[in-house]
């Protein structure tokens, strides 16, 4: 048990309660990526840890600094923002990526040709 | 005002960048205020010789309600998707691909239509066919594939059209 | 009081974090293909990234902001092109 820093009462709770939500979003998100059966059904879980998650701890982290420092200190946006914008970009390169090969090999893990699209 | 376009090509990004600059150093000093005015007019000179498509920003106001119902359907797709990962065998089963006709063709749209979807979890953009204006998506609770339909065109589709074109 | 609670709900969220990178590695171990190990690795990372994190309040110290930035950078780089690999069987074209 290390120590920790020296916050006022409600900001230490506040800053408890995010961590401990955003780590345990990240766990469910994570515990997903093991227990969903297929791969495209698994490229669903990371994003729950990316987005809420890291949301969530970091905006412990800016709350905790903030008030340590005794000024706003935001430098974790940086962060949030860089996860935002890659994230998508590697679960999307990663889709397609594997819907190709699973064509080329004709596996009936993807389908062969496009769905239909639904008309309303 | 030709000059300055020519100095200056794209204000917002040299504020962005600019913004990054100070963010990442923690100081508002004339230092680093400098330093990071001479990264972002070197970055956006960078932006010249890549030389994207036009984009306006058109309705900042339409832009802060599509913020606004992303932060509050990506809370809503989280706990969804939260409880498909700890429910039963037979509620992980039901995923699965669907395609629909997308009216959106302005390529920044499409972009950040590209990185809602994804990012909310339980959708996940596969491929858009540019020529048909066909969206393939990959759906983790694939019951009612209109409802899905339906959700993407009325709650995004709509707002990016009056934000983009 | 306020460390004390602080300092455990930390404790706490730096095991669950722990739980998660291992499940992620378990992904990455087991495949079976390697679309299903690249986005265990992708994973990995980025709860490491958040690991990192709460490192940092830990030790109240900004010093661990740099290097959790240096680790997404690095993964979204190595996912993208592993992503790219698969694809095409080379990662420039």
């Amino acid at each position: 048990m290390s120590g920790a820093p020296e916050l006022p009462l409600w900001a230490a709770i506040l800053v408890s309660f995010l961590l401990v939500f955003g780590a345990l979003v990240t766990l469910i998100g994570s515990v997903g990526l093991w227990r969903l059966p297929d791969f495209y059904a698994r490229l669903h879980a990371p994003s729950l840890g990316a987005t809420l998650g890291t949301g969530a701890i970091l905006i412990g982290s800016m709350v905790c600094f903030s008030v340590l420092q005794g000024r706003p200190l935001i430098h974790e946006v940086l962060i949030g923002l860089f996860v935002t914008i890659t994230t998508p970009v590697t679960l999307m390169l990663l889709a397609s990526a594997s819907l190709y090969r699973d064509r080329v090999e004709g596996n009936d893990a993807a389908p062969g040709k496009d769905p239909e699209p639904t008309e309303l | 005002m030709k000059l300055l376009r020519r100095v200056l090509p794209y204000p917002l990004l040299f504020l962005a960048l600019l913004a990054m600059w100070l963010l990442m150093a923690q100081s508002l000093s004339a230092g680093q205020l400098l330093l990071g005015a001479l990264a972002a007019l070197g970055g956006c000179w960078m932006m010249v010789a890549l030389d994207p498509p036009a984009a306006r920003l058109r309705r900042p106001a339409a832009a802060a309600r599509l913020a606004g119902r992303v932060f509050l359907d990506v809370f809503r797709s989280n706990l969804a998707v939260g409880s498909i990962i700890l429910g039963n065998e037979d509620r992980r089963t039901h995923a699965g691909f669907m395609s629909l006709r997308l009216d959106l063709t302005s390529p920044y749209g499409l972009a950040i239509l590209a990185i809602i979807l994804t990012c909310t979890p339980g959708t996940q953009w596969v491929r858009h066919d540019p020529s048909r204006r066909i969206l393939m998506l990959h759906v983790l609770d694939l019951v009612d594939d209109k409802e899905w339909v339906r959700t993407i065109k009325e709650r995004y589709e709509g707002l990016l059209m009056e934000i983009f074109e | 009081m306020s460390v004390a609670i602080l300092s455990w709900s930390i404790t706490l969220a730096q095991v669950l974090l722990t739980f998660a990178m291992g499940c992620a590695a378990l992904r990455f171990i087991r495949g079976p293909r390697a679309q299903d190990r690249i986005i265990g690795l992708d994973t990995f990372y980025i709860n490491a990234m958040l690991l990192l994190v709460t490192l940092g309040i830990r030790s109240g110290a900004t010093l661990y902001f740099e290097a959790a930035l240096v680790i997404g950078l690095l993964g979204f780089v190595g996912t993208v092109a592993l992503a790219k690999f698969l694809m095409r069987g080379e990662v420039i074209e």
